[in-house]
């Protein structure tokens, strides 16, 4: 008592440093927030079974309440496991997991699916399998340093996925992609999980060489080009998703495969340039496959001259990207309220036209919802980068939140018709279970990266 | 790393931006060119999942919605289908949709831009959204009277209110049933509208406004005497020579009077006893003394070459304006290649009863929201001055004339009320049948109504009937309807 003043304002900064980043209060904004986004996901429910049925059917709001507990119970494991996490990502992903139910649920009733021809019925399950997977994920991985170690192996891991749907019996065609496998009566797409696999292969290995890659090497053409030894892994790896593009006719992945190697690679190193060659390549890239692949042709048609009356009545011609088209015009900007539009009119209105579904029956506004949460959950993941200590930690997070961007970037624009046309799926909202299952698992990592790097001893922001 | 880190994010922010931008563009500003697009499914079923507004006419429904129980909701139903077909038109789940249901499409389905905030507080409020109301200015007994009057006739009516524009009457004949084609069988809808289509009688056309336009022979001749008495150089006493054949100039062509004699007795013949014996060739010599010219201005004056939207687009009636001489002489008296609608003699006599202003045309009085709130009003909205006061009085005076002094129009005269009347019969050449006409108003010193009425295909008599006997009738019965209400 004789000094208190000098002791007083010390303690008074670290309390409140404290307070802000006390993990009790970030929980407990984080269990509020959870509540809100399961009511949201049970109102949606609802209001779907209000238009469409014109009663309330208690069992899926019922099933939707398990996944509510199941988001709970991750909740709780974080409390203990990561209990300084970051706490808008698992109430996003919630609210927007949520969100794709009731749409594909309300498509379901439209087109009359049930059973297990319900895409809801599936994606339900898919969801309670892709939150014990987050569940797993951030129990068993207690440290990110963990991932750093099997660098190489998640390198394999990931080549491995991406050639597996090419094995003979195993791997199956859809709509001319053959990127799925098929389990007994369930499809996988082994790709979805492959882009974990690859960020983390990226992470560990350009934290590995990130010195060399941009210090050693050669100037030519005024570029500096590192040495081959350094560069081969990567080569290959990258050669290998480009040939997903070409031997598996999937243009989307192949993109966000680059996409993701491009970003990791610049901040890792730092260099420009490099970006501007990948970029060139993908524009010589694109010009050769216009001129040699028909069915990326075909696509870029579809794209510039969707209208066109030769493109929108021929066979996988534009019509789908039309329909996706009238079908966003006709929400506007309130939307037509769920269950009151027509988004079962478009082909394949659960999965990759999801966001149009979605914009025809909550319009302009629910869109700028939408893309405000991708935004939002893509700036916590960019936070976490930039408040990282270690250089892997930093491009693990970069890596695993840039793909999310670039995948909604890729199948939001591409419905949209900013850019061809390319089959993905709009991450946590579209009717796909190898894509919810990577997805929550990008979450669980995010989480786990923002609470190991909140709780070393070291003053940052954030 | 942070400095790299910082330029992912603001190529992160960028795709959003564009994403934003994107759902901005076809969410709002071209939202209703992708609505409007022939392709868009959604616009068809939005036609039948949502209440379409009624066609109203003196506040009963000539076309309503009523709700069924099939997947579209609610079914269309014409109540007087064929009296009112060529008015309503038709709408179909795949031939598209005409008349006014075609035209005031975007007001009935409730999609126009004023109707935003209405649909929006219907669903606040828990109500069906619904489309607003057409109310017609159509006179429903001069209507039933102009169709039952037409008969098994090809032809049509319409009857126009002078001082105004409102069109009252819009007949035409041979109709058909739209409730046929409003059916919800994809099928059957093709089955019936491919019949309809390749009827030789065309009764999807609507013949009081467009359709294949008849010459509108002697009926002309109102315009003829219009421009004449404009011009300042000619009164009703004017004379012109009076042979029994009249070459035409630079031709070996010879043209006659339809009595094939001179014009009433004497040497000369003034105009108007031209008029009321509706004489060829006193007009052909006063066109070829005005010149195209002056013809061509004064028929513009009164609509001709414009297109009228009534809402519905109304053909526009033809007067050629390239000629040499002997085609002008031709014209003067309706013939080459001068086509009109019904809609335009109307509104040549509806000028005239005016005191000259010719009035903008419509079939649309009101457009009701849901709550009966007026969107539109009728509006009078005046097209020209045609004519002076001074010239449509004197017209007047020879139109009275022509029915009181004339064994011509005999069967216009109603008992008590003065009718200015004016016949046609046009040729529609060698051995094909006549055109037959009637134009007029009653009554005649304060005009209500003005009337044109077009028989095609000589009354099914060739080239045996006469005007007298087949269009005037019909028009009194109009009339009449009109003047014993």
């Amino acid at each position: 008592m004789s000094a208190p003043a000098p002791d007083f304002v010390a303690t008074g900064s670290i309390g409140r440093l404290k307070r802000v980043r006390s993990s009790q209060r970030m929980r407990n904004v984080e269990l509020i927030l959870i509540l809100v986004a399961s009511a949201i996901n049970v109102a949606s429910l609802v209001l779907v079974q209000w238009a469409v049925l014109d009663t309330i059917d208690a069992g899926p709001l019922a099933i939707c309440g398990l996944l509510a507990v199941l988001v709970l119970s991750i909740h709780v494991a974080m409390r203990f496991v990561a209990p300084q996490a970051d706490a808008l990502i698992l109430p996003i992903a919630t609210v927007l997991n949520g969100l794709g139910i009731a749409e594909i649920y309300r498509i379901d009733l439209a087109l009359g699916n049930e059973g297990w021809d319900s895409l809801a019925n599936k994606q339900i399950a898919w969801t309670a399998l892709a939150l014990g997977s987050a569940l797993a994920t951030i129990i068993v991985i207690k440290h990110q340093r963990i991932l750093q170690r099997y660098t190489y192996v998640a390198g394999l891991l990931a080549v491995l996925l991406i050639a597996l749907p090419m094995v003979p019996g195993l791997g199956i065609s859809i709509n001319g992609a053959r990127v799925w496998i098929q389990l007994g009566t369930l499809t996988f797409q082994p790709g979805e999980i492959a882009k974990i696999a690859l960020a983390v292969f990226f992470a560990g290995y350009l934290v590995q060489r990130r010195e060399s890659l941009s210090m050693v090497g050669r100037t030519f053409l005024g570029m500096r080009f590192p040495r081959g030894r350094d560069l081969g892994p990567i080569i290959v790896v990258w050669a290998l998703s480009m040939a997903v593009i070409v031997f598996q006719r999937d243009l989307g992945t192949g993109l966000l495969f680059f996409g993701l190697f491009l970003v990791m690679l610049y901040v890792a190193t730092g260099r420009g340039s490099w970006v501007a060659l990948g970029l060139s390549l993908v524009g010589v890239g694109a010009v050769i496959a216009n001129q040699t692949l028909d069915y990326v042709n075909g696509r870029f048609a579809n794209w510039y001259d969707a209208f066109n009356d030769a493109n929108f009545s021929a066979d996988g011609g534009s019509y789908q990207l039309v329909q996706g088209l009238f079908g966003l015009a006709h929400g506007g900007v309130i939307g037509t309220g769920l269950g009151e539009g027509m988004p079962e009119v478009t082909p394949v209105s659960q999965s990759d036209y999801i966001i149009a579904s979605l914009g025809e029956e909550l319009g302009l506004a629910g869109i700028f919802a939408i893309l405000c949460l991708y935004l939002l959950l893509v700036g916590r993941g960019l936070r976490i980068g930039f408040a990282g200590h270690d250089d892997f930690s930093k491009l693990l997070a970069v890596g695993l939140s840039f793909t999310i961007a670039l995948q909604c970037f890729i199948v939001i624009g591409g419905v949209m018709r900013v850019i061809p046309l390319t089959g993905l799926t709009t991450p946590f909202l579209a009717a796909g279970g190898s894509s919810l299952v990577a997805n929550w698992i990008i979450a669980a990592l995010l989480l786990r990266l923002s609470d190991s790097i909140r709780s070393e001893p070291r003053l940052v922001v954030g | 790393m942070n400095r790299e880190l910082k330029r992912v994010t603001m190529v992160v922010i960028g795709m959003f931006v564009v994403l934003f931008l994107a759902a901005s563009t076809i969410q709002v500003f071209t939202a209703d060119q992708l609505y409007a697009d022939s392709r868009n499914t959604r616009t068809i079923f939005d036609s039948y999942r949502y209440k379409r507004g009624s066609i109203l006419v003196a506040g009963a429904p000539i076309a309503e919605s009523v709700p069924v129980d099939d997947n579209y909701r609610y079914q269309r139903t014409y109540p007087n289908p064929a009296t009112y077909a060529n008015v309503t038109g038709y709408f179909t789940l795949n031939q598209g949709m005409t008349g006014i249901e075609g035209t005031l499409n975007s007001y009935l389905s409730g999609k126009t831009g004023s109707q935003f905030l209405n649909q929006l507080n219907a669903i606040l409020t828990g109500q069906e959204p619904q489309g607003a109301s057409v109310a017609l200015t159509l006179d429903p007994v001069m209507q039933q009277a102009a169709f039952d009057a037409l008969g098994d006739y090809e032809g049509a009516v319409l009857v126009t209110e002078p001082s105004t524009g409102k069109i009252l009457v819009m007949a035409s004949k041979p109709s058909y049933d739209p409730n046929l084609l409003a059916a919800h069988n994809a099928d059957e809808v093709i089955s019936t509208y491919d019949a309809l289509i390749s009827d030789p009688l065309k009764p999807l056309i609507n013949k009081a406004i467009a359709g294949d336009m008849n010459p509108p022979g002697s009926v002309f001749k109102l315009v003829m005497v219009a421009a004449a008495l404009e011009s300042g150089k000619y009164t009703p006493e004017s004379t012109f020579a009076n042979p029994s054949e009249f070459q035409l100039p630079g031709t070996d062509v010879f043209i006659q009077n339809s009595t094939f004699t001179t014009c009433g007795y004497g040497a000369t013949v003034t105009l108007a006893t031209a008029l009321r014996l509706s004489c060829n060739i006193p007009f052909a010599e006063l066109g070829l003394e005005l010149g195209r010219k002056a013809i061509l201005d004064q028929a513009k004056k009164f609509g001709f070459n414009t297109s009228f939207d009534v809402p519905m687009t109304a053909a526009a009636s033809e007067f050629p304006v390239v000629m040499n001489d002997p085609q002008t002489a031709l014209a003067s008296f309706g013939q080459y290649d001068v086509r009109a609608t019904p809609l335009q003699i109307a509104m040549v006599s509806a000028a005239i009863a005016n005191g000259g202003k010719v009035m903008y045309p419509t079939v649309l009085d009101q457009i009701l929201e849901p709550t009966l709130k007026p969107i539109s009003q009728f509006e009078a909205k005046e097209f020209s001055q045609a004519i002076s006061p001074e010239t449509s009085a004197t017209i007047t005076q020879m139109m009275i004339n022509n029915v009181d002094n004339s064994n011509l129009i005999t069967n216009v005269r109603i008992e008590g009320v003065k009718v200015a009347g004016k016949t046609g019969t046009a040729q529609n050449g060698d051995g094909e049948p006549y055109t037959f006409w009637f134009t007029g108003f009653a009554p005649a010193e304060a005009p209500r109504y003005a009337i044109a009425v077009v028989i095609e295909n000589g009354g099914g008599l060739g080239q045996n009937g006469y005007t007298n006997d087949i269009a005037v009738p019909i028009a009194r019965k109009v009339l009449e309807a009109g003047l014993n209400k």
